[in-house]
């Protein structure tokens, strides 16, 4: 799950991680409020999950109240890459007298906690490890022995912070790795990590991923959403216990397990259809869930047709026809359905189907024909 | 010969005592796996169909002789679970459940690195089937006959449709294996590519990816440097959006790391050939074993 930057923040604060105060808005009135409590200079920036917003109009400084009122209404609702602005952080402005860039992910090829440390802060950092890769200073950390101080004062030494915050940069790397392994995080980001002219070190920007596995060991963070990426679909998937992608695409989707749902997305676009979605149905799928399936495909009103594709292993074919059957009789859907069934009880499921006889469902036998029909079908 | 489970497979199984864990320890007993006793804490004294179950796997080692585990309790009580198995000797842990946190995972391979004669499938597999011999796990063993292709998969349906596809033109496998799809796997490509290479029933090594990691990519440098016997490669997952996961925990495009296209190049260039659909893979294996 990504965290907006002001959850992030709030995450690293409970940690002893400074960050300038700050307050959430989602209204214009709500963010002048804010903004005369924290008083001024101060930014107001766009809550939504894009590198770049301050580029794109999504962070700007009031110096007065007028200010504050012209941007904050200016900045909600606003698009930014497709994403809309719902929520706004106030944040006092902060002094800045160098910028540096600060990260702890969990790396998957070395299987290990990667912490980085950079002076080039304020900059997309796969751009700097690229032109300057010597600009960056990196360990992994065994999960079993713990990021100790000596580890924070080679990497603030290695990266050639300012050597009077030394110190204070090498206690800040310690309350990241904290927050890391406390709450379960992927990867926890602070870009810039800025240095204010009275040598204070605060967290300016923060970008949080949290584990979802991990979400039952922390309800205070499984409690955080982010409106702007929600997704009508995404919502209504979720609640059902499914497992949902929207994408943009105009043919439904429906598979067993992760890897042929994928694969299936893979081989109707290459018969130039365009998916609508991701769905696993998962393994050992009932009827009910069936159900639930057909009804999110189908709540998006783009989808012009839809692919069923299942291969049985613990998912059974004839379970996964009883839901189609039923749904069937409870939403009636307008669009057609092609249906490939294979696998476990593979022969009864086709057999139910057939003598269902439901109008506007086409049986296919592999995988390719029933990717190029439901593509004809939806054009 | 086969790759990690075979006639010599004495299992152990945790968390025999709950609905799926028994249904699929009964499922590999009548395949022909010898299921020799399971662990449910709290349950120790109770039996199984004839299956006794302990509630240590020490007890069940000294007791079975257990020589594997497979792991089928649920994701808060996994981690400790791979740990105690080893802890107690067993050598072959194949841990099924999905959904456990990424930094127990990272704890737990930390940890097993340090004993290198503990081997962990998964987690977040489907298991592994050695057809004729031994099925540890939840592939449905009908599909796939005894032959000459070992095939490692980061997914399970995907590879009984890669595996079905290889059956209609008349091959078999050695072994299947499915790593899992998540973030810290305990085995990788490489390591199940290195026991293929040993393995002289092998004859053909397919491996079937997906977006994320770079698993895939490892393997590419592996293969050129040290395996003999052809690799094809399936990757799946061409057209996944970056910054979605896509199922699997392990499945997602970050920024411009771990997409499909880049691991499909990276296996091309170390001579390694890719289909772009399961049909087209199992048709460049019919290829290369015809020839």
């Amino acid at each position: 799950m990504d965290l907006l930057e002001y959850q992030g923040k709030q995450l690293l604060a409970r940690h002893g991680i400074p960050v300038p105060k700050g307050r959430v808005a989602a209204n214009s009135e709500d963010a002048v409020a804010a903004a005369n409590e924290i008083g001024y200079p101060c930014a107001i920036k766009a809550q939504v999950q894009i590198g770049g917003r301050g580029k794109l109009g999504g962070i700007k400084i009031a110096a007065n109240e007028a200010q504050a009122r012209e941007h904050a209404s200016a900045i909600l609702g606003m698009d930014i890459r497709g994403l809309t602005v719902h929520e706004l952080w106030i944040e006092g402005a902060s002094s800045i007298a160098s910028e540096y860039y600060a990260s702890v992910v969990l790396d998957r090829t070395a299987k290990a906690a990667l912490v980085m440390l950079s002076t080039r802060g304020g900059m997309d950092i796969e751009q700097v490890a690229e032109e300057t890769p010597e600009a960056i200073a990196s360990l992994h950390v065994d999960p079993l022995f713990g990021f100790q101080p000596f580890h924070a004062r080679r990497l603030a030494y290695e990266a050639r912070v300012d050597r009077d915050v030394v110190g204070p940069v090498g206690a800040f790397l310690g309350a990241l790795y904290r927050t890391f392994i406390e709450e379960e995080a992927m990867l926890v980001e602070v870009n810039p990590l800025v240095v204010t002219p009275e040598r204070d070190v605060v967290a300016l920007d923060a970008k949080v991923t949290l584990d979802d596995n991990a979400l039952y060991r922390h309800p205070d963070n499984a409690g955080l959403r982010d409106l702007s990426a929600e997704d009508p679909q995404e919502r209504m998937a979720k609640e059902r216990h499914l497992v949902y992608v929207k994408l943009d695409g105009d043919i439904g989707i429906l598979g067993n397990g992760a890897g042929l749902v994928m694969s299936t997305l893979d081989v109707v676009a290459q018969h130039g259809g365009k998916p609508a979605n991701f769905l696993d149905a998962g393994g050992g799928a009932k009827a009910e869930a069936i159900t639930a399936a057909v009804e999110v495909i189908l709540s998006d009103p783009k989808v012009k047709a839809v692919l069923f594709n299942i291969f049985g292993g613990i998912t059974r074919c004839d379970e996964v026809a009883r839901g189609l059957i039923e749904a069937f009789a409870q939403i009636e859907p307008a669009v057609p359905f092609v249906v490939r069934l294979d696998g476990t009880n593979g022969v009864e499921g086709r057999e139910l189907l057939k003598s269902a006889a439901l109008s506007n469902v086409h049986a296919a036998d592999t995988m390719n024909e029933a990717a190029a029909l439901v593509v004809e079908l939806a054009s | 010969m086969s790759v990690v489970v075979d006639r010599d497979t004495r299992l152990c199984v945790s968390g025999i005592t709950g609905r799926e864990g028994t249904f699929h320890s009964l499922n590999n007993r009548r395949y022909g796996t010898a299921v020799v006793s399971g662990v449910t804490p709290g349950k120790g004294g109770q039996e199984l169909e004839g299956i006794p179950v302990f509630d240590t796997f020490r007890e069940a080692v000294a007791a079975s002789e257990a020589n594997t585990a497979m792991i089928f309790v649920p994701p808060p009580f996994a981690a400790d679970s791979i740990l105690e198995a080893a802890d107690a000797g067993i050598t072959t842990i194949i841990a099924i459940t999905e959904g456990i946190p990424a930094h127990d995972e990272l704890r737990v391979y930390t940890q097993l690195k340090r004993t290198p004669a503990v081997r962990l499938i998964g987690p977040n597999c489907p298991g592994v089937l050695s057809p004729g011999k031994a099925n540890v796990g939840i592939i449905p063993a009908a599909f796939f006959r005894e032959g000459n292709v070992g095939v490692v998969s980061r997914s399970g349906t995907l590879t009984y449709q890669v595996g079905n596809e290889l059956a209609q033109r008349g091959f078999g496998n050695s072994s299947i294996v499915g790593i899992g799809g998540d973030p810290v796997p305990g085995s990788s490509f490489v390591d199940i590519i290195a026991l293929f290479e040993a393995d002289p029933e092998t004859e053909l090594i397919m491996m079937s990816g997906e977006i994320g990691g770079s698993g895939e990519e490892e393997a590419a440098e592996y293969i050129d440097q040290y395996v003999s016997k052809p690799v094809i490669a399936y990757i799946a997952g061409f057209t996944a959006p970056p910054g979605k996961t896509m199922g699997h925990a392990g499945a997602i495009v970050s920024g411009t790391h771990g997409t499909a296209a880049a691991k499909a190049a990276a296996l091309e260039a170390h001579g390694v050939r890719v289909g772009r659909t399961p049909t087209e893979i199992a048709d460049i294996a019919a290829e290369i074993l015809a020839s």
